[in-house]
């Protein structure tokens, strides 16, 4: 099962557990994370369901390809690591 | 007189209350954080953060419970026929909360300019489509760094709570009279030197900073735009140039008075590329007269060596006009009770201010 694991940053607002979720691609796998925590979605994804400009994701040690519509698979045992990026603040 | 002050900084939000040696900080929240909205009726505040990793965020605190986040403004999902949109479907920043003038009801005026309302005092935000999708809105310019439309300004008629007037960098003046459900864009007489000459005149064009209104008489509107100083007293019909201000008519923000409407404040700065106070010496300018002369008022600021700019929101006015703030881009708080006259600073030194609000709903 694919693990998501989340910034530590995001603790001073919102809880954001790490999560073992199910799904055949990033948006799939996050979306599982989103049904328990929704105020989540909006501090990743911005208004239209993209990454926010400054929140990098790795998929097993990659940025995400797709920003916009999530798409990058996502395997059996795969980690995702969801970052700030190193700008905006 | 109200003796709570809320200011909004780049690190986060600052309570002041009045005491008997004077004004000082009596709560700090979201410290690191950028604020860039905040309001505050009877015991309920909100506040708006500007994430710069992780978005605009709206939380709230009623009475004595804890802080709680809301749900933010968004827009909803962009069609597929909206591909010549210049400006994104995604909410950049929430410039300024206003009380709807009916119980629960706020206005949140955002970067790219969408218009959200709340009936819950906040707890949910919904577009406001008929602005938004207007064919109109494409022709909306980008301001203030982040490239986007802002909708600095939300007027409520203090009687007809449908009424509302909107000042818009970089996109004019609009008014609804049906609380939104239809808008046109108002404003004869304003001009600017930014855009070619054939357009110089169109009220589209028109880089309104901030309006006030006076709540006694909100046909009385006044404009600091980005090429001078406008008033209205027809409701935004039409609007007159003040040439006489002093010791410049450039800046971002204006108070207006709340009973008399020959009255306003504003802080003025060098235009507009250099923008700082004129000979580093920072000054509020009054006008008693409508606009046709303006005192410099300079008790308690500093005199020289100041390089101090006030924001739009940065200047907060009390409900009965005799107490004013303002903060500035250099940290600098000051404070009137004698409308203007007289200033004092909190012993602090705070992060760049982006808003001032005085605690509304108080005698």
């Amino acid at each position: 099962m694919p693990t998501v694991f989340f910034t530590n940053q995001l603790a001073r607002f919102i809880e954001a557990p790490t999560a073992t979720v199910a799904g055949g691609t990033l948006a799939e796998a996050l979306e599982q994370v989103f049904a328990d925590h929704p105020k989540l979605r909006g501090y990743i994804l911005d208004d239209q369901g993209a990454i926010r400009q400054h929140v990098a994701i790795f998929v097993d040690g990659t940025q995400a390809k797709d920003r916009t519509r999530l798409t990058d698979s996502v395997s059996e045992d795969s980690e995702i690591h969801v970052f700030q990026a190193l700008s905006g603040g | 007189m109200t003796d709570k002050l809320y200011v909004g900084t780049r690190k986060g939000l600052f309570v002041l209350a009045r005491k008997a040696a004077g004004w000082d900080i009596v709560e700090t929240r979201f410290l690191g954080e950028p604020v860039s909205a905040v309001l505050a009726v009877d015991d309920m505040v909100l506040v708006a953060l500007d994430l710069g990793h992780f978005g605009p965020k709206v939380w709230r605190r009623a009475g004595n419970d804890d802080w709680t986040e809301m749900q933010a403004p968004a827009f909803p999902a962009k069609p597929d026929d909206a591909e010549d949109d210049p400006h994104p479907w995604s909410v950049g920043r929430i410039w300024n909360l206003t009380p709807g003038g009916v119980d629960g009801r706020i206005w949140a005026g955002t970067m790219p300019g969408g218009l959200f309302r709340s009936d819950d005092n906040g707890a949910t935000w919904a577009l406001n489509e008929p602005l938004w999708m207007m064919p109109d809105r494409l022709k909306w310019m980008g301001v203030a760094g982040g490239e986007q439309p802002g909708l600095s300004t939300v007027l409520v008629d203090p009687e007809d709570p449908a009424k509302l007037t909107l000042g818009v960098s970089c996109a004019g003046i609009w008014q609804t009279t049906d609380t939104g459900k239809t808008w046109r864009n108002i404003g004869d007489g304003f001009y600017n030197e930014y855009m070619p000459p054939d357009q110089q005149r169109d009220p589209i064009g028109q880089d309104i900073h901030q309006i006030a209104h006076c709540r006694a008489h909100p046909e009385v509107i006044w404009c600091q735009h980005h090429s001078r100083i406008y008033r209205s007293t027809d409701y935004g019909a039409t609007w007159h140039p003040i040439e006489t201000a002093r010791p410049s008519g450039f800046g971002f923000a204006v108070a207006a008075h709340p009973e008399d409407p020959e009255t306003a404040w504003f802080v003025p700065a060098i235009k507009d590329e250099q923008r700082f106070p004129v000979d580093a010496r920072l000054v509020v300018s009054r006008t008693r007269d409508g606009g046709k002369t303006f005192e410099v008022l300079n008790k308690g600021l500093p005199d020289r060596h100041a390089y101090d700019l006030v924001y739009r929101h940065a200047l907060g006015i009390d409900a009965s006009g005799t107490q004013l703030a303002f903060g500035s881009t250099s940290g600098g708080l000051w404070i009137s009770e004698d409308g203007g006259e007289t200033w004092t600073a909190p012993d602090c030194r705070l992060p760049p201010v982006a808003c001032v609000r005085f605690q509304l709903g108080q005698g």
